[in-house]
């Protein structure tokens, strides 16, 4: 009897708490009241990654710690915080990966050295290319 | 031959070649997925000022002056609604058995969940701090529970652990408090 009952349990998914029961933080989804600071807080949160859900945004992602960023964020916006300083603050924290908009550094210039280098090239040769068949 | 049949030739493969590429890049990415794991680059810093209310009636709250008394220590971050929380427990009450004072921060979590938590999975904590909007979480670059932080005598952060210990992980966490100590 009580291995049936076991195998009937087995059926039944038992809930496991995975989130906290909490409520969000107080500007996670509340709006700054002046718009031209929500605009800066929202542009910001647009371009820094949420480390749960690591391909969004925070300003795209409703997990709990996305939502206590996107509340820091706003609430140092309006106490007049520079969107760039917060952000550099970010990359103290958890380095350039938090941010969606990536600096020149000795690691990431290739990634603007090589279209301008190739663009360069690219020129060159249709230059040549077309210079030749004026030639003819 | 001349020469440019024998360069066509040659590149009548290059797209078979180039697709045999990415068969190579997309199994290697399948096998080996990339590292999602955000590191703290808090690492060799001082914990920032922070100041957070005691998380349950029995343990005192926790502030950055509670890390400056000369001894390192661990900073376990954790929540009751976490479950890998819950599955290091022994592994803390195991550190905390030799000698080793570990502080916590309660992540989003409430006074009742944390007690409840506590008395089914022991507690190895001397102080425990309630961090309610992740405050002091995104101080120290921390992106997820559990996560445990070696901090040394001054207050400064010098190793962090992402994840749940495990019970092979106990000894290095020793090391790394005793590497804190000189």
């Amino acid at each position: 009897m009580r291995a049936f009952l076991l195998f009937l349990l087995a059926f039944f998914a038992a809930p496991v708490a995975a989130q906290d029961t909490m409520p969000p933080a107080p500007f996670a989804y509340r709006q700054l009241d002046d718009p031209a600071q929500e605009e800066k807080a929202q542009a910001l949160m647009e371009t820094v990654r949420c480390l749960k859900c690591q391909s969004q945004s925070i300003a795209d992602s409703d997990a709990p710690m996305a939502g206590d960023m996107r509340s820091q964020i706003r609430m140092r916006i309006a106490a007049g915080e520079d969107p760039e300083a917060i952000r550099a603050w970010l990359v103290e924290r958890y380095g350039d990966y938090v941010s969606y908009s990536p600096r020149i550094t000795s690691l990431t210039w290739p990634l603007f050295a090589i279209p301008v280098v190739l663009m360069t090239l690219a020129f060159l040769l249709l230059r040549r290319r077309f210079g030749r068949k004026g030639d003819v | 031959m001349s020469e440019s049949t024998k360069s066509s030739r040659w590149a009548l493969w290059l797209p078979l070649a180039i697709f045999a590429a990415f068969v190579v890049l997309a199994v290697a990415g399948l096998l080996w997925p990339a590292q999602r794991e955000v590191a703290s680059a808090m690492i060799g810093k001082p914990l920032p000022e922070f100041n957070l209310p005691a998380a349950v009636p029995d343990r005192p709250s926790l502030s950055k002056a509670d890390f400056a008394d000369g001894k390192p220590r661990l900073l376990n971050i954790f929540a009751s609604w976490c479950i890998p929380c819950a599955v290091e427990s022994p592994q803390l009450a195991q550190l905390s058995a030799a000698g080793v004072e570990i502080h916590g921060i309660a992540i989003r979590d409430r006074t009742e969940d944390v007690s409840s938590f506590l008395a089914r999975n022991g507690n190895p904590f001397s102080r425990i701090g309630r961090d309610d909007v992740s405050q002091v979480q995104l101080g120290i670059g921390s992106s997820g529970v559990p996560e445990t932080f070696v901090i040394d005598g001054k207050g400064v952060i010098r190793y962090q652990h992402i994840g749940d210990i495990r019970p092979e992980q106990v000894p290095m966490i020793l090391e790394k408090l005793q590497e804190a100590a000189q």
